[in-house]
Order: C-alpha cells, then sequence, then structure tokens
C-alpha cells in the first residue's frame, strides 16, 4: 500500500473532512511515521479517503455523501487557486451531479466505482456546455455542443466533474507554462518536504518567486489530483504529455495502447500518436478509470474492436518470472546523477526480488526526438488547418476576404508556438520536401516502431526507464529556452512510445535530495496494459513513494488543528 | 504578403474557380471551397500564384524577413519560401525570431538523414496490421442545426457568413505590417 496518511472517517461526519485529512497526516509525520503502513488494512477498521476504491466504499457505506465530498474538493479548488490548475470550475454542473449520485447511493443504485467520486478534465477535451479552450485565444468562449466520449463514459458512470484543467496551449509544450491563462504552478513548491530543504540550504528569498513547473502540457490535471482536488484527472499524451507532469508532479500518469481509448472529443494534435492520459494518485485508480474508459468506440475508428473489461489489478507477490529490460540508449549524458540513481536502484530493486533484469538495445533512439519533430508538426499543421474562425472559435473583425480573414483569425488566435509547429510543418509537407522529411520521417518511424517490438519479441515483458531528466525546475529556469527546445529535451524518453503506440506509465518513486518527486516509466508490449500496471502497482508498494505535505493549506486549517488534535489522535 | 495582383490575370484563373462573384454573402460551400483550393491549389491558381511571384518580384526587397541575416541560418528560408509558407498556412512568422526558430527545426530534422532506411516503407498508423471499420451508413443523430450555429460569429439565419471568397489574400491592401506578439 503507497505510504499515506488514512483519514480515519467517523461515521457521524461531525468535522470538516478535509481538516481530518490534513491533521492526521500531520500527526503522523510528526511521530516520525517512517515504517510503511503495511498491507492494505481491513475496510472496516480504516478508510483511505485518497484512493477511489476506498472512497467508492466510504459512499456506499455512507459514511460520506457525494454532496460533501464535492463541497471539500470545491474548498480545496478555491484554496489552491494560486496553483492556476483550473480553467474552468464547474461548480454548478458538479454539485448538480453529486445530488443525483446522493440520490442513487440512497436507493443503493450506485452505478460503480467512480459514482459521486470528483474527476478533472484537460481543456482540449469537449465538454458539453461548458467553455472548452485549449488554452488558446483560437477557442475562448468556444462551447461544445457534446461530450468527448472519455468524459462521456466517466459521466455515465457518475463521475463529478470538477472543472477543466490548465495546459499549453491547444498540448504543445512541456511546463504547461504557454497557455492564454497563464502558468501552472508545481503544488511541490509548496510542500513541507520541499520548503524544509530550502531552509537548510538557507534559501532566504521570496519563497513564491521561485516556483515550480508541473511539466506539460498536462499540467494543470498533474497539479489537480496532486494538491487532492479530484482523485482523477484526464489528460493527453501525445510526446508525453501526461507521464511528464505526473513524474513532476508525484502522481501516476498513465499513456493507455494507442487504439484502446477512444480519441473522438480529444481535440487533436497528431492523429497518429494522440491517446486520453489518466492521471491518479495510485495505480489502482488508474486501472480502474482505465476499465471505464477502455474500448471500442464507433465515432473513433481508430479505436479497436476488440472486447475489452474492466479489470482490477492482481495484487503480484513473485516477480521472478518476470524480465525486465533496460534500455541503453537511454543513458544520455543529460540525466541527473539523481534520477540515474534511482533508475538503477529500481533495477536492483527488481533483481533482488528474483526478477530477470538486462539491458536492451533500442538502436534509434537518438534519432526518435527528430523523426517526432517532424511527424507532430506536420500532423499539427494538418490539424490546425481547421480553425478558421467561421464555424466556431475566435473570429477577427476583418471582412475583406475570406483569406484575409482566415490569416487575421489565425494570426490572433494563435500564439508563437503554434504558428512554428504549423509553419515548420507545412515546410515539411512542401512538395519538394515530403519525401526527404516527412516520408523520411514514416520510414524512421517504423525502424522505432521495430526496436521496440524485436527488444518484446526476444522475451523482455516490461521496460523500465526514466520519465524525465531530472526533477520539476523553477519556472524562471525553464523558460530560458524556448518551447520547441525544451519540448525536444523533456520529451526525450517519453515520445519514443507514443510513436510505437506503446502503452506506459509514469510512476512516482522517491524525492530527491531537494523533497521534489522523481518518477519511472515502465512501458509494456501494445495492448498488454493489465500486466504492465500489474507491474507498475507492484513497484508502487515496494517505494512507499510519500505523501506530499501541503503547507498553505494546513497554515488555513491550523486554528483548527488544536480541537481536532485529540479527536483524530484517538481513532489510531 | 502576397502580390498586388493584375485584376485581370487573377479574375481570368478566379472565375473558374468560384462562381458568385458579386456576392458579399457567400454560401458556406464556397467558402469551403477556398479553402480546399488553399489546401490543394488547382492548376490555374498554381499558374495564376507563380505569375504574383514574379509580379512581386520587384516588391520583394520591401520584406525584410529572410534568413540571409541569420548567422545560424543555412540560407534555406528565403523570402519566397516564407512567402510561399504564409500563403499556405495562413499564418505569418510574424518576427525575425520566428524565422530563426524554422531555420533552427531545419537543421535539427536535417539530422534524419543520417538514418539509412533503404527497403524501409514508411509507417503511417501503429495499427496498420488491423482493419479499420466504417459505420454503417445509418443517421442516428443530428438535427442540431441551431446547436452549431451558436457557435459562430456571423450567421444569417441557418448560414455561416462568410467575406468573399474570391479576392486573393494581399497584405499590402490591408497595409498590416507584422504584429510583434
Amino acid at each position: 500500500m503507497v505510504k499515506d496518511g488514512c483519514a480515519h472517517v467517523k461515521p457521524a461526519a461531525a468535522t470538516d473532512l478535509s481538516v481530518f485529512l490534513l491533521v492526521t497526516w500531520s500527526l503522523w509525520w510528526q511521530t516520525g511515521h517512517e515504517d510503511h503502513v503495511g498491507p492494505d488494512p481491513p475496510r472496516s477498521e480504516s478508510n483511505c479517503l485518497l484512493r477511489v476504491q476506498e472512497v467508492s466504499v466510504a459512499l456506499k457505506q455512507g459514511q460520506v455523501t457525494p454532496t460533501e465530498l464535492c463541497q471539500r474538493c470545491l474548498s480545496l479548488i478555491k484554496k489552491t487557486k494560486f496553483l492556476n490548475a483550473y480553467i474552468t470550475v464547474s461548480e454548478e454542473v458538479a454539485l448538480k451531479q453529486a445530488e443525483e449520485a446522493e440520490k442513487r447511493y440512497k436507493k443503493g443504485h450506485s452505478l460503480g466505482d467512480l459514482d459521486g467520486i470528483p474527476i478533472a478534465v484537460k481543456d482540449n477535451f469537449s465538454t458539453s456546455g461548458i467553455e472548452t479552450t485549449c488554452a488558446s485565444n483560437m477557442l475562448k468562449g468556444y462551447v461544445p455542443p457534446y461530450n468527448a466520449t472519455v468524459v462521456q463514459k466517466l459521466l455515465d458512470q457518475g463521475a463529478l466533474l470538477m472543472g477543466k484543467t490548465n495546459l499549453d496551449e491547444f498540448a504543445m509544450g512541456s511546463g504547461s507554462t504557454d497557455g492564454i491563462f497563464g502558468p501552472v504552478k508545481n503544488p511541490w513548491s509548496y510542500s513541507k518536504q520541499y520548503r524544509e530543504k530550502r531552509k537548510q540550504n538557507s534559501h532566504s528569498e521570496n519563497e513564491d518567486s521561485n516556483w515550480l513547473i508541473t511539466g506539460g502540457s498536462s499540467g494543470g490535471s498533474a497539479a489537480a489530483v496532486s494538491a487532492f482536488t479530484c482523485f482523477a484527472a484526464l489528460g493527453s499524451d501525445t510526446g508525453g504529455s501526461t507521464r511528464n507532469p505526473a513524474a513532476h508532479c508525484g502522481v501516476v500518469g498513465l499513456k493507455p495502447s494507442y487504439g484502446l481509448v477512444s480519441r473522438h472529443g480529444l481535440i487533436p494534435l497528431v492523429n497518429s500518436m494522440d491517446v486520453p492520459g489518466i492521471l491518479t494518485r495510485c495505480v489502482d485508480d488508474a486501472a480502474t478509470v482505465l476499465g471505464i474508459l477502455a474500448g471500442h468506440d464507433p465515432k473513433d475508428s481508430t479505436t479497436i474492436q476488440d472486447p475489452v473489461k474492466p479489470f482490477t489489478l492482481p495484487s503480484l507477490t513473485d516477480v521472478s518470472k518476470l524480465c525486465i529490460g533496460i534500455p541503453k540508449e537511454y543513458l544520455t549524458p543529460e540525466l541527473s546523477s539523481e534520477v540515474h540513481s534511482l533508475w538503477s536502484k529500481a533495477a536492483n530493486l527488481f533483481e533482488s526480488e528474483g526478477a530477470k533484469v538486462i539491458e536492451v538495445s533500442l538502436p534509434h533512439t537518438s534519432y526518435s526526438i527528430v523523426c517526432y519533430h517532424v511527424l507532430c508538426t506536420s500532423e499539427v499543421a494538418s490539424n490546425m488547418a481547421r480553425f478558421d474562425g467561421l464555424e466556431y472559435g475566435h473570429r477577427c473583425d476583418s471582412s475583406v476576404s475570406t483569406e484575409a480573414m482566415y490569416a487575421a483569425t489565425r494570426r490572433e488566435g494563435f500564439n508563437d508556438v503554434v504558428r512554428g509547429r504549423i509553419l515548420s510543418g507545412n515546410f515539411f509537407l512542401l512538395k519538394e520536401n515530403y519525401e526527404n522529411y516527412f516520408v523520411k520521417a514514416q520510414k524512421v518511424r517504423r525502424l522505432i516502431a521495430n526496436d521496440f517490438v524485436n527488444v518484446f519479441n526476444s522475451g523482455v515483458d516490461v521496460l523500465l526507464t526514466p520519465t524525465t531528466l531530472s526533477e520539476a525546475v523553477p519556472y524562471t529556469e525553464f523558460i530560458k529556452e524556448d518551447n520547441r527546445t525544451r519540448s525536444a529535451q523533456d520529451d526525450i524518453f517519453t515520445q519514443a512510445v507514443n510513436m510505437a503506440g506503446l502503452p506506459a506509465v509514469s510512476v512516482p518513486m522517491a524525492l530527491s535530495t531537494q523533497g521534489l518527486p522523481i518518477g519511472l516509466q515502465f512501458i509494456g508490449r501494445a495492448f498488454c496494459d493489465q500486466q504492465l500496471l500489474t507491474v507498475a502497482k507492484w513497484f508502487e508498494k515496494q517505494v512507499q513513494f510519500p505523501v506530499i505535505q501541503l503547507q498553505e493549506l494546513m497554515d488555513d486549517c491550523s486554528s483548527v488543528f488544536e480541537n481536532e488534535k485529540l479527536a483524530s489522535v484517538s481513532l489510531k | 504578403m502576397s502580390v498586388q495582383a493584375s485584376p485581370t490575370l487573377f479574375m481570368a484563373s478566379a472565375s473558374a474557380a468560384v462562381a458568385a462573384l458579386s456576392d458579399v454573402i457567400t454560401f458556406k460551400r464556397v467558402a469551403r471551397l477556398g479553402e480546399d483550393a488553399l489546401r490543394r491549389p488547382t492548376g490555374s491558381e498554381m499558374w495564376a500564384r507563380a505569375v504574383h511571384l514574379c509580379l512581386r518580384a520587384a516588391a520583394r526587397g520591401r520584406r525584410g524577413f529572410t534568413s540571409k541575416a541569420d548567422p545560424q541560418g543555412s540560407g534555406r528560408v528565403t523570402g519566397e519560401l516564407i512567402q510561399h509558407l504564409e500563403r499556405l498556412s495562413l499564418v505569418d512568422f510574424g518576427s525575425q525570431e520566428a524565422v530563426a526558430r524554422l531555420e533552427k527545426a531545419i537543421a535539427f530534422a536535417d539530422r534524419l538523414r543520417a538514418v539509412n532506411t533503404d527497403g524501409v516503407e514508411p509507417m503511417e498508423s501503429v495499427l496498420e496490421d488491423r482493419c479499420l471499420y466504417l459505420r454503417s451508413d445509418n443517421v442516428v443523430e443530428g438535427n442540431c442545426a441551431e446547436e452549431l450555429l451558436q457557435n459562430s460569429h456571423r450567421v444569417v439565419e441557418e448560414y455561416f457568413v462568410a467575406p468573399p471568397g474570391n479576392i486573393s489574400w494581399s497584405k499590402l491592401d490591408e497595409k498590416q505590417p507584422f504584429p510583434h506578439h
């Protein structure tokens, strides 16, 4: 079980729920609770309210109501507004959904594990009646008339939609810094773990000026999950956009196999690589959400027809039959020594538990980022052509001619990053360049995909790699380089997976010497998501990643802390 | 960006592509036609464009954005290419930095030349070994014209309103310099 502070919920529910969560965590931290909690405690004794499974049980048993849960998350969203994780908070919608969920629970007819559970959705998924902007002026004020399939599936299960989360404009970026609503701040910037380390290093400057990025482009979703404002969030993953912020924010980020989850309603970036991503606080939750989202969608012809059923992950105890591959080309000079040492530690962990750990080779790794760059910009150039201001979205004032109107609309609507990619993409698609760049990149893509196939055919079950080059960096550091350079650097471990369409998951492993999360990535065979998550779950249990201690929120509740201390101690 | 066309030259090609010449309100499909023509120029339009570019040659000196001044540039991003890309993409570079970024992007992409891809087929989709199925051709949803029209800024009755589609895009006409974002 993940080492986390369990909130012990009093059946009478007389006290403030969020205060309970924070109070008990702080007590556990202060008493130097070092030992891991052990195997999952019996449900009757404790209800951890960090995970979907446990909340679901609490809801079914009436220990907490969906409306309470919704109110707590809404209040946490308000308290963490400075993180800028949300673009739109759909308060009324969420409360209405909570009311309906409550009625269902009272009758004993819950829709499933996600009924009444707050979730957030990245703002490039269409949500009916709720503004969907992709953090761009081009779609500011755009209200889609339909729900994306994945959103609809979550709503059909009774999940409460808290809001739409912030991202890089049109999901282009690796920092969640380039949207029109401003950058997203990493909750770990305000964590006790990070701040204590900074005090030790006697950094006396204003604490808020050096806040850290969340990574991107699904930074808002990652921050929302990390700061407890929701239990799960949807992101999108084209080159690592779900896994990168997951690693920086200390949450689990899953990229399912391409073709498993419907892309209908996900505003497309790269049609051949986009996948809806899932961000949660533990691997079991990711599996729960995947079980709901996976499956053929008649509205998305790129989803496979094979039947998919929701699944629960087995608790693996014996890894001796596993073969873990370590791609040697992923050991790059830019990799930070801390991430490298954690990567080695993880490999040794598997080996010490009996798994076979071998070094493998993905020979075309050094070309994969270039290939991705060409294919991505080319597909982006095509996909962005639909934004002309005529049927939806921003429209300029000029009405001299259609072309002038399109040009002015697009100039006003897109930021530099998007325009840059469109222009690069169109360069690679020019007749004289098509063969040498675009088709060449497609050929290199096949070579890269074949690299993975060869490795998996040689008996490897799962690959283990770093997710990011280092821990989250301060914003002031990040913006020193432009978006394209940063993306090329930060996507290095993640984008090859998108090109091959494989499933991958980033699992937080440990805190760095600065007190910031570092995650590792597991890559599985195509459509073997369940197996991948099983291995990830085992790993998560072994490493016992600590819960974030959010100082800001605790300060707010300090006055109530005194009163609750005795009450919460007695529950232990 | 593009040329101050000779009216007779342009009209000759435009009339072949577009039916209504004088209507202010065009049907959406006409706007779409203009859009399609942008993506896949017809023979006559390409001819017209070639002529335009020749006519433009004299005016080219006015444009400040070429890569020749850029020390990192390979000189591949010429003024002509800039105009061409802007015309195709209907987005503008906006600044010299943007041109420099394109240069860097091209230089980055050039690394692909080092890979030997003899005999390798291009990969379009990772699901290439599976069949993609089409839905059966039955109407199961729709009738939401009102909802869809609400999202547009200019609508007249049931039509999306577009400006005339038979006018070549010319930045000089609009007298708009590149805005610096």
